[in-house]
């Protein structure tokens, strides 16, 4: 089980933009890699990500091998309503991560 | 990617015979080799990798470079980890928003970094992750608005040490 951080605003004011931080640990070995007996490393990184809140999608991005290990990715979205912030991240070898963070708006 | 090294080394032979029509000598391999980068980063302003990418990404619309705001350090020392935020000046309205972002480089051994898909909900356009760069090169940052046009940003990265070229130890 890949460790994910995620930072955000734990109570927020209705209407208000916050920003989601995001952060999971992985290899995204790239597949342009070679061992030092010359074989091909084969590919195994995050290839897409997505996030909803309160079941609505809000973000999704597709991920190739020129993201950094651990890929971090932040990004904005309006504090709605109270409810879970969900994220998802699937990747090669049937990679797939899920967490959820709760909210209050006030 | 293929068709894309078959290119680099076009372009490298090219200018070691012109180095080598001007200094002749032993000198040419070294002076050829230290002016590689920043010559290719003058001369290949848009590869056909790249180009590509972007004509799959806009189809047949134009891209307009403006809107877009691409946040790069001008210079890395480690291609590895290289930080960058795409901001674009919209209002986020379900009316006019941005669809997509997208940012593509020149000389990755794949053009695409990232694709990004988002809507009113985001408030506004801005995102931020980390990216490799395999040597110094041009980063482009689209964005796709809700009316359907594209919008771009072009920043010129110069990279002291490139991703993907470390040894495994």
């Amino acid at each position: 089980m890949a460790r994910a951080l995620i930072n955000v605003p734990a109570k927020a004011k209705r209407g208000e933009i916050i920003t989601i931080k995001t952060l999971i640990s992985h290899v995204m070995e790239t597949g342009f890699r070679h061992n030092q007996i010359g074989v091909k490393i084969p590919r195994d990184i995050i290839t897409s990500f997505a996030c909803t809140y309160n079941g609505e999608e809000i973000f999704q991005a597709d991920l190739y091998p020129a993201i950094t290990a651990n890929p971090f990715i932040a990004f904005t979205t309006i504090a709605t309503e109270s409810g879970t912030i969900a994220f998802t991240w699937r990747g090669d070898n049937g990679f797939s991560v899920a967490e959820s963070v709760n909210i209050t708006i006030e | 990617m293929t068709d894309k090294r078959t290119e680099n080394l076009a372009t490298r032979r090219d200018i070691l015979a012109s180095a080598g029509s001007l200094v002749g000598g032993g000198l040419v391999s070294g002076l050829g080799l230290a002016t590689i980068s920043v010559a290719q980063a003058q001369v290949q302003s848009t590869p056909a990798a790249m180009a590509l990418a972007i004509r799959k990404i806009a189809g047949e619309a134009t891209v307009t470079p403006g809107k877009v705001k691409l946040d790069l350090p001008p210079l890395s020392e480690n291609g590895n980890s290289v930080s960058l935020t795409v901001s674009v000046d919209s209002p986020m309205t379900p009316a006019n928003h941005v669809k997509a972002i997208h940012v593509v480089t020149e000389k990755n051994p794949q053009p695409y970094v990232i694709s990004v898909r988002l809507g009113p909900r985001a408030g506004q356009a801005n995102i931020s992750t980390r990216m490799r760069l395999s040597d110094t090169q041009i980063v482009v940052a689209i964005a796709e608005m809700s009316d359907g046009s594209f919008w771009s940003d072009t920043r010129t990265v110069i990279v002291t040490l490139g991703a993907c070229l470390e040894d495994l130890i």
